[in-house]
């Protein structure tokens, strides 16, 4: 397929990897923050081919990972009232709440429908004026823009039987939380190419200079992530802290300000609580007061809805980069992507689902497929 | 680094949802919780041999040495209408399909209908001109039916259910559980059409892919392919669940390995740039109109040949081999040159967000 066959050329991945051979004199530890990047890599099998002192941690770039239990169980609450029609990314539909998850919400009578958009959500809620449609608005930056352009096309259409349920989080606070933890082993960053390409990368060059770190923005066809790990391999080997970008088709320094300038007026920063990592001040967005006739949890009163998570489950330190998905002792056994145990083994774009689908299942295969 | 997993009481995490309670639309997908489903829910009390082989269609023999094959689908596809064909032909390819696939001459077949209140007649009747057709190409004569009509909204229009039946000629023994270390797996032609042209026909993708669905009669392909060569020992139509789920299940059935070669896995570049928008992947999406057979490595070539003759095999690819190890699992060699698994899905394949 054009323009992306290219960015899977065997040779030219190959070509890459034998350089990042060349040049590799110790152990680093890079991590990809994006899930999407997650699941290309463990798809290609590209840890497989890269040299053995390169290990790879996976970030927590899984918007659908690290929604809050208490969104969902907020998401549950909305979408099982009346005449409400809710709708959401096709994946979030498998996030278990405290209870229950939207399948069963929508098995027991809940109108519960997969939008591809969140303007499709607008359209559902113009040819329903009956009905209260949600929208449940969450991700990172990526999806921010589609997300805010709906509120905005609901105030310019008039349309007030529309809302949306927010749960936005932020790159640059999640990687100086990771930074910041006394754990942190990580010594260089592929960051997220489609955050970047919305937002630009200044934001991340004074945290590439105080916590003294590279950063490398990085797409995720297989060449991409290749050319984001040897780039930042280059730049740890020289000793050069700094943020490179590899993925120049799509990002730029500024990134779009047409789409941060309609996010700002949207939305404004506010602290955020990660699923298995906890609050990150400042990590998250949220409706501004002038645009909370259209925020769902104001609408349907449940914001007082609480949800605790077990300390025992360790899905936090998957997302944080400390353990890999198969040292969890429930892993393939006790947690499969249709009995999952945590967030990680829900969503596809969910470290421990990419490990499951693709590489090892159960303890007794686990040399399986390498 | 960390060497050893954390200490944890037990491994509980707080959150499993298993959905054993009530039907959800994963339980339909093809996937892993249908699979649990018929092993849990119905294979126990309706146990038979012929069940229990798990194949398209179940196999019994009637007086010494005459065997049927006996198969039944229920169709229900929103919207009744698309690109290719409509309800009325899937209801008859889709059960002449299944009865060949263990090698039968598909020969009569019964048709259900559930009408809802209020379907237009005309409707109805250009599905049945469509049911004509097909089965006037696939040589199976409509012998019986039902019709029920259920209230308003109590129906998605219109549901089709039928059944088939077919003979068997004495000698063949074409079932999951007969792959075997060496064999060749082929598909018919390129994969993915139906179930993209149906999402799309749905006004579910955003964007025109001119793509037609692949609905077609098998059993004169299946006719030609086994007048070549008695060493074809699986065949499979990959319908719901796609590909990877046909073969996952045949590798299953016959405790082998199955590999298939990323590369040579025939798809239209519309299918591919459909699934990379949405974040699916071609092996798992619906064809109704092509088939998979693993068959001995000897034969293969002349099978392939055959196939490429006829109009529903000109596009037959080899896609890979089966091997004895690792029992039970489908395995991909990526076009990078490394390996990983392709599992049934769990349930419903859903859309990405990013």
């Amino acid at each position: 397929m054009k323009y992306l066959s290219e960015y899977r050329d065997a040779e030219l991945v190959h070509g890459l990897i034998a350089k990042i051979k060349d040049i590799t004199t110790q152990h680093w530890t890079l991590m990809e923050i994006c899930g999407g990047q997650t699941h290309s890599i463990i798809k290609n099998g590209l840890d497989q081919l890269l040299p053995e002192q390169i290990e790879l941690v996976h970030g927590p770039g899984c918007p659908v990972c690290v929604t809050p239990l208490e969104l969902i169980d907020k998401a549950l609450a909305i979408a099982s009232k009346p005449d409400v029609i809710f709708t959401s990314y096709g994946d979030m539909l498998r996030v278990p709440g405290s209870q229950a998850d939207l399948f069963s919400v929508r098995a027991q009578g809940g109108d519960v429908r997969v939008v591809y958009s969140p303007l499709d959500a607008v359209k559902l809620a113009q040819e329903n004026p009956d009905k209260e449609v949600v929208f449940f608005a969450i991700g990172f930056e990526t999806t921010a823009p589609a997300n805010v352009m709906s509120v905005l096309q609901a105030e310019q259409l008039g349309i007030d039987n529309f809302s949306i349920l927010v749960s936005h989080v932020r790159v640059p606070q999640a990687i100086e939380a990771i930074l910041c933890s006394p754990h942190n082993r990580v010594q260089g960053f592929l960051a997220a190419g489609h955050v970047c390409a919305v937002m630009g990368f200044w934001e991340y060059i004074p945290l590439a200079e105080k916590y003294g770190i590279p950063m490398t923005i990085t797409g995720f066809e297989p060449l991409d992530i290749v050319q984001g790990i040897l780039t930042t391999v280059e730049a740890l080997e020289s000793g050069t802290n700094q943020v490179n970008n590899a993925y120049i088709r799509a990002v730029t320094e500024k990134g779009n300000q047409s789409a941060q300038a309609v996010i700002n007026k949207v939305f404004e920063e506010c602290d955020r609580k990660w699923r298995g990592i906890g609050l990150i001040p400042g990590s998250g967005w949220r409706l501004r007061p002038e645009y909370s006739k259209y925020d769902a949890e104001k609408r349907f009163q449940v914001e007082t809805i609480q949800a605790e998570e077990s300390p025992l489950c360790i899905s936090g330190l998957v997302l944080q980069g400390l353990i890999k998905p198969d040292q969890c002792e429930a892993f393939g056994t006790l947690c499969t992507p249709e009995n999952p145990l945590g967030a990680t083994m829900v969503s596809d774009e969910g470290a421990c689902a990419a490990y499951y689908r693709y590489r090892v299942q159960e303890p007794d295969s686990r040399e399986t497929g390498s | 680094m960390i060497n050893k997993t954390p200490e944890m009481e037990s491994p509980i995490c707080p959150l499993p949802r298993k959905h054993t309670d009530k039907i959800v639309q994963g339980h339909g997908s093809g996937g892993k919780m249908m699979e649990d489903l018929i092993k849990d829910i119905f294979y126990p009390p309706l146990a038979n041999e012929a069940l229990l082989a798990g194949d398209d269609a179940g196999v019994v023999e009637i007086t010494s040495g005459r065997r049927l094959a006996v198969s039944t689908d229920a169709h229900v596809v929103s919207p009744l209408f698309f690109p290719g064909g409509d309800i009325g032909k899937l209801s008859v390819c889709g059960t002449v399909n299944d009865v060949a696939m263990v090698g039968a001459k598909p020969l009569y077949l019964s048709a259900s209908f559930i009408l809802e209140e209020g379907l237009d007649i005309c409707l109805l009747e250009k599905v049945v001109l469509s049911m004509k057709d097909a089965a006037e190409e696939a040589g199976v004569k409509i012998i019986c039916g039902d019709t029920k009509v259920v209230a308003h909204g109590e129906a998605d229009g219109l549901y089709i259910s039928t059944t088939g039946v077919g003979e068997l000629d004495p000698g063949l023994n074409i079932s999951g559980n007969q792959a075997k270390p060496g064999d060749q797996v082929i598909v018919s032609g390129k994969l993915g059409d139906h179930g993209i042209a149906v999402l799309e026909a749905r006004g579910d993708l955003g964007f025109e892919t001119k793509l037609v669905s692949d609905i077609a009669p098998l059993n004169h392909l299946i006719s030609a392919m086994l007048s070549v060569s008695d060493q074809i020992h699986v065949l499979r139509d990959p319908t719901r669940g796609g590909a990877a789920s046909a073969l996952n299940e045949i590798a299953k059935q016959s405790q082998v390995g199955i590999f298939l070669e990323e590369a040579l896995i025939p798809v239209r570049p519309a299918v591919a740039a459909a699934c990379e928008m949405l974040g699916f992947d071609p092996l798992y999406i619906a064809n109704e109109g092509k088939l998979i057979a693993i068959v001995g490595q000897k034969d293969a070539p002349k099978v392939l040949e055959k196939m490429r003759q006829t109009k529903y095999g000109e596009d037959a690819v080899l896609i890979g081999q089966v091997e004895d190890s690792p029992p039970g699992r489908l395995l991909l060699k990526t076009g990078l040159g490394s390996t990983r698994i392709v599992d049934l899905l769990a349930g419903e394949m859903l859309p990405r967000i990013c």
